[in-house]
């Protein structure tokens, strides 16, 4: 036990000597956090839309004027036909095009409805939904505005969409389970896999291996500063969301602690299994990137939703752990939910971190032959 | 001297059709320095490794230290030091911590690791560096370093593999004075190498080619047996590259 803390207490030294790993660790979740949050940000603000009223009526006329006064759009222009909508977003200013079909306040008044379309630039999925779903708020708003003196009249359209949980629709809600996921991706897989290699690329890895301590030691010894390293930083992006953007966690904070644990060592196990599968730094760090990385950020529904994603990339999405874990957290953190909910997702996620670990006992066993 | 140190009969192993070494026998004495030579792919580093408990023989027996190998590598790791060619230290680290890790590894205590720091430090002129980072010293005192602290816990054996690779003439002869110094303290010496200079200043020497043992025996007694000059001379006699 002794040889393994003096073990230990050598990684806590490497770790706090280098900057560059320091900064990693602390400077990239606290950097990313408050990006995400101001920068990134994903809410709809004075965004673009074209009206092309075919109707201009009274009723058009108040549909847009509260459209517009809401403060999450701007008009750009106003279209006279079909035609011009294919250039208007090719311009790139306009998100969405609003289109009032004709006599639409005659319609409404005789008829009891009248449609309207909305046509959004899908080139940027997040924000066409996001606006379209504000649009349709604003209009059910005005239907109950109208409705209220023609008690039970039917709508003239009716939305469906309803803002579940995150009622504001505050987008950093959202990005801080993911910049969680990421974070302990990048820590425990990332740099586990490069503080191992980099023992072996250094020949102080072999030293390691003749000497006194088991394998199993040397592997949890550098292992173990990052698991409290990752766990301090959960803590610490906790806070600062809270502090920053007064997101509280709304269910268990033990059970997001212990799930996230959990998580951890799911990611330090694919770390130690990239190392025993590279020889070189830069090698694990390519795998960890390009392996880990990426497809956490874009298949895992941190940035672009599950639900919009092609067959193919929604099946890759079940092979990644880190779609569980933001499942998870976001269950606990925003729905509040308890442990009932999430069993499942947990359970993928210890059957996966065994898997993992079995897999890299026998592939560093395999090494040493 | 008469005591087996190390005690090697008929080990073979294989790694699949390979036989990367093939019935080797040999002893070595305590407090001995042996010479462990062989052309690139010999078959060396595979014995190396299975000598210090790092794998397992497929057929033979092997006692360091008068422990089994196929049966307890782990004990073994316990009785030997180590030093490769590749450099083992670490550069972010200060030489008392380098030393304070090693010893810890090995089981040493504080109080003793403290001791010996002390003495180390002052027999090798290095009061000023022991707070130093291992990348502020010249490569030459890393060396020296590397080495003192692969025999700091008075280990039975120690294994060299290449130790002076890169290293300047100068450092060479000093890293051989340590060398004799060590093996006159008993602790055995078993080094690789490529210098046959270096081969020279080994009480014996083994030269393996293709995974056997063909010549084994004193500098001396080889010189003669193969009508050489230089061990040098005898070497590239019987060792031929397993590529050529």
């Amino acid at each position: 036990m002794k040889r393994f803390l003096g073990f230990v207490k050598k990684e806590f030294l490497h770790i706090f000597r280098d900057y560059r790993t320091l900064f990693i660790i602390f400077g990239i979740p606290v950097a990313q956090i408050l990006i995400f949050g101001f920068a990134i940000s994903t809410d709809v603000k004075n965004a673009g839309v074209a009206f092309l009223d075919l109707s201009k009526d009274e009723t058009t006329q108040k549909l847009t004027d509260k459209i517009i006064s809401s403060g999450f759009f701007k008009r750009t222009e106003n279209l006279t036909s079909y035609s011009e909508i294919e250039d208007i977003f090719r311009k790139g200013k306009t998100k969405e095009v609003i289109i009032f079909e004709k006599n639409f306040g005659k319609k409404l008044q005789n008829e009891g409805k009248a449609s309207m379309s909305l046509i959004a630039d899908g080139s940027e999925p997040n924000t066409a939904t996001l606006i379209t779903n504000y649009t349709m708020a604003i209009v059910s708003d005005f239907n109950t505005d109208i409705s209220g003196f023609k008690a039970n009249n039917p709508m003239l359209i009716q939305p469906e969409v309803k803002m579940f949980y995150n009622p504001e629709l505050k987008s950093q809600h959202m990005f801080v389970p993911g910049v969680i996921t990421m974070i302990l991706i990048l820590i425990c897989a990332l740099m586990t896999s490069v503080t191992i290699t980099r023992e072996k690329e250094l020949g102080t890895m072999e030293v390691l291996l003749v000497s006194p301590l088991r394998p199993i030691q040397i592997i949890l010894g550098k292992v173990v500063p990052y698991f409290l390293l990752s766990f301090i930083n959960v803590i610490l992006i906790l806070v600062l969301s809270w502090l920053v953007f007064g997101l509280s966690v709304k269910g268990s904070i033990i059970l997001l602690l212990a799930e996230s644990m959990l998580y951890i060592m799911l990611s330090l196990s694919v770390g130690i299994l990239i190392s025993t599968v590279s020889n070189s730094m830069q090698q694990a760090i390519f795998i960890s990137l390009v392996g880990m990385m990426l497809p956490t950020i874009l298949l895992s529904g941190f940035i672009y939703p599950i639900e919009n994603m092609d067959k193919a990339y929604d099946l890759i999405s079940y092979m990644l752990p880190p779609r569980y874990f933001i499942t998870i957290i976001k269950s606990i953190m925003i729905k509040g939910t308890g442990f009932l909910y999430v069993w499942k997702e947990t359970l993928v996620l210890i059957s996966m971190t065994i898997l993992f670990i079995v897999m890299s006992v026998r592939k560093f066993k395999i090494r040493l032959e | 001297m008469n005591e087996k140190v190390i005690y090697v009969k008929n080990l073979v192993k294989k790694f699949g059709s390979f036989v990367a070494n093939d019935n080797l026998s040999f002893e070595v004495f305590g407090g001995e320095i042996f010479g462990f030579l062989g052309a690139n792919g010999a078959g060396k580093t595979t014995a190396i490794r299975i000598l210090s408990g790092l794998s397992s023989p497929t057929s033979g027996e092997v006692f360091v230290a008068g422990i089994n190998a196929s049966k307890n590598p782990e004990e073994i790791k316990k009785q030997i030091g180590y030093m490769s060619q590749k450099f083992s230290l670490y550069e972010d680290l200060t030489v008392k911590e380098n030393i304070m890790l090693y010893g810890g590894i090995y089981g040493l205590s504080k109080s003793l690791i403290k001791e010996r720091t002390d003495n180390l430090l002052e027999k090798l002129n290095f009061r000023e560096y022991g707070d130093k980072l291992i990348a502020a010293l010249p490569l030459g005192l890393r060396q020296k370093l590397a080495f003192s602290i692969a025999v700091f816990h008075e280990p039975k054996i120690v294994f060299l593999d290449e130790p002076t690779g890169g290293v300047d003439p100068i450092t060479r002869r000093q890293f051989w004075e340590m060398i004799y110094e060590t093996a006159a303290r008993g602790i055995t010496v078993f080094v690789t190498t490529h210098y046959m200079d270096e081969a020279e200043y080994c009480d014996r020497i083994s030269i393996m080619s293709e995974g056997k043992i063909v010549a084994l025996d004193t500098p001396e007694n080889l010189k003669k047996l193969y009508n050489a000059g230089t061990v040098e001379e005898v070497f590239i006699k019987i060792a031929r590259p397993v590529n050529n």
